[in-house]
């Protein structure tokens, strides 16, 4: 068939309601195969899209519902869709008109009509509704009965306890069995959808369930696959033998050519892999699970934002996955900085001995782009890589001190900040380069290069010759600094005053400094650590010594790793946004369903030792609100229209405050983790969870610090910033 | 799952509309055009406010959009939106603004047709296009047995084809297209070289026909798991469109299908080993001084000089502060764009074997503030009839049909770049 050319955008213009309210009457008299009409509502709809309320014409649209036009039949179904909620007393009058259409002998009829009373979610439609929709549950077509099976998720949602009461679900459940793979699909898109409502009733697979859907798999569209797919993750196997089966079952979906398809099925078989015994077979698996993850690569790339987000958490739970795969995760100069910046992170962790050259000359390439972001992402990679493989050292060292040398503001702090670490890591072994770094301090102005830089100083006071001058320079703005750079500042003279307690001029120095922070700043940190130095070098500086100067914990990678008991709660949510941020959904989103892996004889022994379970909220007594951060927080108060905008729909979120508090309630215990300031911003009245909900709010050392190393908000409530504070 | 389905267009205007669950109000769609529409800065094509997620695919001047309060599965909504764009182009021939407002209503009907209480339904273009149209349909008109038929097959296990296509001579098209992805370093080692294939069908075909489709003897997929000879064609991973019978190729490696009616996607694939790079390219760029930089640059076509290379494209980078370029060239034609900081050379045929060159000077002015030139990489885009950078080849197709017509099958190939084949210097 050839493209079709509509001619409708000539409709697009604001209209009044008089206007049109006149030409549907003048249609009633005479309207040639009903044009006029089509012409009419053809207008109302474009109106509805821009906005315009048309709810005003109620009575007149509805009177259209007779005509034997299918198009026409559409638009009066889509105006009822629009406006019908809002006008519970009229409503009956196209009830009439419903019923017969749930009874024409087109199926196509009798599903657009179930459809669209299911869309009105008013007591009266509703009403009227049950009766049909219990035929069109067990319609001897598949069309309407696939439809009806999402009719019971609308039903179920505008009234629960009347949908159970009515036995909808029962209805939903035996559509489980049904002939019709898409009718399956639907029905098990639909008990999901219930089951994950928190006042839901369970929906849990069994193996003789489980493999009725496993069947119904290759028959059902590409979406049907999905829901099937997803489902699987509700069935638990009793012995390894039931997961293997499974896995063995779903895993030549891996070549779907949809990558929802995919990454479900990949989610699936990382999830019974932990109930498997077979080692081989899950190496298998493992083996078979990188191809399709790189071919996600070559889609769009918003798919290939997710797959990469998703690919950061497959591999630190199974690192064989990919780990020979480096070279496909480098970036093209023309990928959407997203990508860039979700591949980088990829790579560092791919980064081993044997391909530390290649990723290192890549990250020296990325170093010299526009995007200031992935450049500073790109120069701590670097410092990162030399921590990670020491035998990329010195290289690494090499690459940073060129960076230095480019005297661009921006990377020559990412480089100060990466060499202090990189000084912890090897002690004694590149302070050689110390004076390279302290020709840039002019060039140092936040305060995460400058406390690190200041950290440099004390540390190395005996290697450094004009050490005085230097810090002397930089003690200056002591008064105006944040606490960051005033607490390395205090530290750093003392450990000066340690090495060099003959000279006046650092006695001086280390007086002035003790005196600031004792006496004229409020932070009661700076000034309890100020007392303490004091105390500490008036008592006995043999000891003091000891204390500030003590061998420092060395530094590793290892703490890169998220545990794996949170990994593994983690990826039972593959593909979907909680995998994007790397949260549990029911951390930020309100009312989202948590999974965790449940206990079964067939429960792989290292999975259960590390089980994070999850308890189920209950309904909580009374409402009360937590403020806190969802991922993101837009940083309020921005210009008050933009506030009101986007605080939608405040009943929903007075109804829902209080299932905030039953999370707190079952998780409280997890402990806050708060991995920065970050998390304490005022939060929009929106912000759904409290950080104290997600025990994995800690997690920010997981990505070497990333997610603290993002500008910081601009006041006035730019909120770039603070997205990308998810989203790295 | 998904919510809310909004287009806009560039200005943040709403094309459509459509709210599938009652948890937003239509006022949703102010939140994403001042977070997204009207920042000059989006870094992602999702973001989360709250317990709400917006995401969008942009394409032409508009933008796609899903919104949802759920933990949806991500992968999901894009591949939604991109279904919708591809039935778009089909129905309409282009998806723009003005092909979207001149064709709203039946966009409406679609979109209520693809996806019901946002959870995406049957889409597949062929089926659709039997019951959804532009033609006035008198509801009453409709046969109920012309409608069983389009839901039995809207729902059922083939329910990419109808069952009564005829066609008095019975064709099928097939185009291996290849994409080649290349990264060369300024030491010109290739950093990466991959080939994404997509082996695209047109089928006109009657009845219910049973294709058997055969490529390379050699074809060694999943590499992993056996060495692989040297000369094998190797796939590193394939996908198919959902006609195909994966339990079969799983078991037997053969390709065995019921094709949709029509234009579709077989098969994509991906190959990483022995990847033939059509052109070679060789740049020597110096900065003179702070005033001039000198390019020399050479393009040689490394396959058989019975093919050639045509629609060939480079886009050469030059500095920021570049006040003109004096460009010498044997082929073709080349033009600085200051625009885009780039001299574009268009070539419009290279045969195999021959070697093109490109001479030019770039004169600077001075800057205050002398920044590092940060050196993007040259871009080569380019086409070749009759090649496959990969190697592979179609073997043969069979075509079985119970009433034993006889089909003809035609086979093209085509190695393209197209903005990632690029060279660093």
């Amino acid at each position: 068939m050839s493209t079709q050319q509509g001619q409708d955008a000539k409709f697009f213009q604001r209209g009044k309601i008089e206007e049109f309210r006149a030409e549907l009457q003048a249609a009633e008299a005479k309207d040639k195969k009903f044009q006029k009409r089509k012409t009419v509502l053809k207008k109302i709809v474009a109106n509805i899209t821009m906005g315009n309320d048309m709810s005003p014409l109620f009575h007149d649209v509805i009177q259209c519902i007779g005509t034997p036009l299918l198009e026409i039949k559409k638009m009066v179904y889509l105006f009822l869709v629009s406006y019908g909620r809002s006008k519970p007393d009229q409503i009956h009058l196209v009830i009439p008109s419903f019923l017969q259409d749930c009874n024409d002998r087109n199926p196509l009829i009798r599903a657009l009509a179930i459809r669209t009373m299911s869309y009105i979610p008013i007591p009266v439609v509703t009403e009227a509704l049950t009766d049909q929709l219990r035929h069109c549950l067990k319609d001897r077509d598949p069309y309407v009965r696939k439809t009806a099976a999402i009719c019971v998720a609308k039903v179920y949602t505008a009234d629960p306890r009347k949908a159970e009461r009515k036995g909808f679900v029962e209805l939903l459940r035996d559509m489980l069995i049904d002939e019709n793979a898409t009718v399956v699909s639907n029905a098990v898109a639909a008990l999901s959808e219930i089951g994950d409502r928190q006042d839901g009733v369970i929906f849990k697979l069994n193996l003789t369930i489980a493999n009725k859907l496993l069947s119904a798999l290759g028959e059902s569209s590409e979406w049907g696959q999905i829901y099937i797919l997803d489902s699987l993750l509700r069935y638990v196997p009793e012995q390894h033998a039931d997961a293997e089966m499974m896995a063995e079952r779903v895993i030549v979906q891996l070549q779907h050519a949809n990558s929802a398809v995919v990454l479900t099925t990949i989610k699936v078989l990382l999830y019974l892999m932990n109930y498997m015994g077979d080692r081989r077979l899950i190496d298998y698996i493992c083996r078979k699970m990188g191809p399709p993850l790189v071919t996600l690569l070559s889609s769009g790339p918003e798919v290939q934002y997710v797959a990469l987000r998703n690919i950061l958490l497959i591999i630190q739970r199974r690192p064989t996955v990919l780990k020979n795969d480096v070279k496909a995760f480098f970036c093209k100069y023309n990928d959407p900085i997203y990508v860039k910046l979700a591949k980088l992170e990829i790579m560092y962790r791919l980064a081993r001995e044997e391909n530390a050259r290649e990723v290192l000359a890549e990250l020296e390439e990325y170093a010299s782009e526009v995007d200031v972001d992935f450049v500073r992402k790109a120069v701590r990679s670097i410092g990162r890589l030399a921590i990670k493989v020491e035998p990329a050292a010195d290289k690494c060292i090499e690459s940073l001190l060129k960076l230095i040398e480019t005297k661009v503001t921006y990377v020559v702090q990412e480089a100060v900040i990466v060499t202090k670490d990189i000084f912890r890591r090897y002690p004694g072994k590149y302070e050689g380069i110390i004076p390279k770094i302290c020709e840039n301090l002019d060039a140092l102005d936040e305060p995460e290069a400058k406390a690190a830089m200041v950290w440099i100083l004390g540390q190395f006071a005996d290697k450094i010759d004009n050490v005085e001058e230097l810090l002397d320079d930089l003690v200056y703005s002591f008064l105006d600094e944040p606490a960051e750079v005033q607490l390395a500042h205090l530290t750093a003279v003392v450990k000066l005053f340690i090495y060099k307690s003959q000279s006046e001029v650092t006695k001086a120095l280390v007086h002035k400094v003790l005196k600031w922070a004792t006496e004229d700043i409020d932070n009661p940190d700076l000034r309890d650590r100020g007392f303490m130095y004091w105390r500490m070098l008036a008592m006995n500086p043999a000891v003091a010594a000891e204390i500030v100067l003590a061998e420092k914990p060395a530094i590793t990678t290892d703490s890169d790793r998220m545990d794996r008991g949170a990994l593994d709660q983690l990826l039972l949510h593959t593909g979907t946004l909680g995998s994007i941020y790397h949260k549990n959904p029911e951390t930020f989103i309100r009312n989202a369903a948590g999974r965790a892996l449940i206990d079964s004889p067939a429960l792989n022994a290292n999975s259960r030792a590390v089980l994070v379970s999850l308890a189920r909220p209950q309904l909580p007594p009374i409402a009360i609100s937590v403020s806190g951060p969802g991922p993101v927080e837009p940083t309020r108060p921005p210009q008050p229209s933009e506030a009101a905008n986007n605080v939608p729909l405040p009943t929903i979120m007075e109804s829902s405050r209080s299932d905030e508090r039953d999370l707190l309630d079952v998780e409280g215990d997890d402990g806050a983790g708060g991995d920065s300031g970050e998390g304490y911003l005022e939060g929009d009245d929106d912000g759904p969870v409290t950080k104290a909900a997600d025990p994995y709010a800690s997690l920010g050392g997981a990505f070497g610090g990333y997610v603290t190393d993002v500008p910081q908000p601009v006041a006035g409530g730019s909120r770039g910033g603070d997205l990308d504070d998810l989203l790295l | 799952m998904i919510s809310a389905f909004f287009i806009f267009n560039q200005k943040g205007e709403v094309l459509i509309s459509r709210l599938y669950r009652t948890d937003f109000k239509r006022s949703i769609a102010d939140v994403f055009r001042i977070q997204v529409v009207s920042n000059s800065d989006v870094r992602s094509p999702i973001i989360t406010l709250g317990s709400t997620s917006f995401f969008h695919v942009r394409v032409n001047n508009l933008y796609v959009v899903c919104v949802t309060k759920t933990n949806a599965n991500a992968a999901l909504v894009f591949e939604f939106c991109y279904r919708f764009i591809s039935i778009a182009k089909s129905y309409f021939g282009k998806v723009d603004e003005e092909s979207v407002k001149n064709n709203f209503v039946l966009i409406y009907e679609l979109i209520d047709e693809i996806s019901d209480y946002g959870y995406p339904q049957n889409s597949e273009i062929d089926t659709l296009k039997s019951y959804i149209t532009t033609e006035s349909v008198i509801s009453s008109a409709i046969a109920a047995e012309e409608s069983s038929k389009i839901t039995t097959q809207a729902t059922g296990a083939t329910s990419w084809r109808r069952g009564d296509v005829k066609y008095k001579k019975n064709e099928a098209f097939v185009d291996v297209v290849e994409t080649v992805n290349l990264s060369m370093s300024a030491k010109g080692t290739v950093l990466r070289a991959d080939v994404d294939g997509h082996i695209q069908m047109r089928a006109y075909l009657s009845g219910t026909p049973e294709c058997k489709f055969g490529l390379n003897d050699k074809l060694v997929i999943d590499k992993n798991s056996q060495g692989g000879a040297s000369d094998a064609v190797e796939l590193d991973d394939c996908h198919f469109h959902q006609c195909v019978r994966l339990n079969e190729f799983d078991s037997t490696r053969t390709i065995s299908f019921v094709p949709p009616d029509g234009e579709f996607e077989l098969m994509r694939y991906r190959s990483t080993s022995n990847v033939k790079l059509p052109l070679r390219v060789i740049p020597t760029v110096n900065e003179i001084g702070t005033t001039q930089v000198s390019y020399n640059i050479s393009v040689k076509a490394s396959f058989g000089n019975k093919l050639s290379a045509t629609n060939v494209v480079l886009r050469i980078p030059t500095p920021l502060n570049t006040t003109g370029v004096d460009c010498k060239v044997a082929n073709g034609k080349a033009k600085y764009v200051p625009a885009e900081n780039v001299v574009v050379w268009k070539i419009p045929r290279i045969q195999g074997g021959q070697e093109c060159t490109f001479n030019a000077t770039a004169g600077l002015t001075s800057t205050t503030t002398r920044q590092v030139w940060a050196r993007p990489p040259i871009d080569v885009d380019f086409e070749v009839l009759m090649l496959t950078a990969s190697g592979l080849i179609v073997r043969f197709l069979k075509v079985f049909e119970k009433s034993n017509y006889h089909s003809i099958k035609w086979v093209r190939y085509l190695t393209k770049a197209s903005g990632s084949y690029q060279i660093r210097f």
